[in-house]
């Protein structure tokens, strides 16, 4: 028998306010924003941090859409879904996605990481017009901007973590933080 | 071919060339998964231009929202009308923001910086 009280309880005590688990599809995505951005209306957010919360957003679940892919050939099905879920705590937002990756493509994705969050806020930008300018641009889309592209906006350093589930695959979560801009 | 227009989606802008009159038009959200298809056909439509263009080329961005892969595809048609404005075309890029977008602007200024065309920062009401 599924427990739902404890999967509610415990959605309710880290004030998630969507959450979903399986597989990222175009659709969901659209269906995904709209409901945050009917969500943030109806919260009366300020424009500026729904803005913030919205693009954030945007690289957060494009980056699952095109990444989750690397650890099919893992173990089949399962290694098809990703867990995402946003939460708002004490006045900020924060965004967490989780995905399988192969083990092998850890080491790449952290470096990338760990580049990212060594930059200041100055070396961040001129990072992300050099990648811009120079960067090749990948079939999948993004060309390695949008982990710059989110530390810049937000501010925060990317929180992650690697989780080994075998000797080919672990899980990926990343936390992201979006604070409310101050107001001036 | 005169007019070159899309309509706008939940993920995609409004775009609108108008080839007689040299103004192109840019305007709602760009948050496509697959930005390089969508924008394809605007790039090919400015390499057209490019051999008969105006004596001035205007274009108007007015973006809500843009993923960074859409932001690729955006310099390459900026890339397009920079050549174009070498070409002889006087080109003016107005690059719009709402008041308090400070990362809009911040993204205009970017662009800005790479690209040789007179821009314009444009600031609008909510």
């Amino acid at each position: 028998m599924i427990d739902a009280f404890n999967i509610y309880d415990n959605m309710d005590r880290n004030n998630i306010l969507l959450s979903f688990k399986g597989d990222i599809t175009s659709e969901l995505l659209t269906s995904i924003l709209q409901i945050m951005e009917n969500k943030m209306d109806n919260m009366q957010e300020e424009p500026k941090t729904k803005k913030k919360v919205y693009n954030v957003l945007v690289e957060c679940l494009q980056n699952l859409y095109h990444h989750m892919d690397d650890a099919t050939d893992g173990n089949g099905d399962k290694n098809r879904s990703a867990i995402f879920m946003i939460a708002k705590n004490n006045g900020s937002y924060n965004i967490i996605t989780g995905n399988y990756i192969l083990n092998e493509n850890i080491h790449g994705l952290k470096t990338r990481l760990d580049e990212v969050n060594a930059l200041s806020k100055d070396q961040l930008k001129d990072y992300y017009k050099s990648v811009l300018n120079n960067g090749e641009m990948s079939l999948k889309g993004g060309g390695g901007l949008g982990m710059i592209d989110i530390a810049r906006k937000t501010g925060e350093k990317l929180d992650y973590n690697f989780l080994e589930i075998d000797n080919k695959v672990s899980f990926f979560t990343l936390i992201i933080k979006v604070t409310q801009p101050q107001l001036i | 071919m005169e007019k070159y227009a899309i309509e706008g989606t939940p993920k995609t802008p409004t775009i609108s060339f108008d080839i007689q009159a040299g103004v192109l038009e840019i305007k709602g959200r760009s948050i496509p998964e697959n930005s390089i298809e969508f924008y394809k056909p605007l790039v090919d439509a400015l390499d057209k231009y490019s051999s008969a263009s105006k004596p001035t080329t205007t274009v108007n961005i007015q973006l809500e929202y843009f993923n960074t892969s859409s932001s690729k595809c955006i310099l390459d048609v900026f890339k397009k009308l920079e050549a174009i404005h070498k070409g002889g075309s006087a080109v003016t890029i107005n690059w719009h923001y709402e008041e308090d977008d400070e990362d809009m602007l911040e993204a205009g200024e970017d662009y800005q910086a790479i690209i040789n065309v007179p821009f314009k920062m444009v600031q609008v009401a909510e």
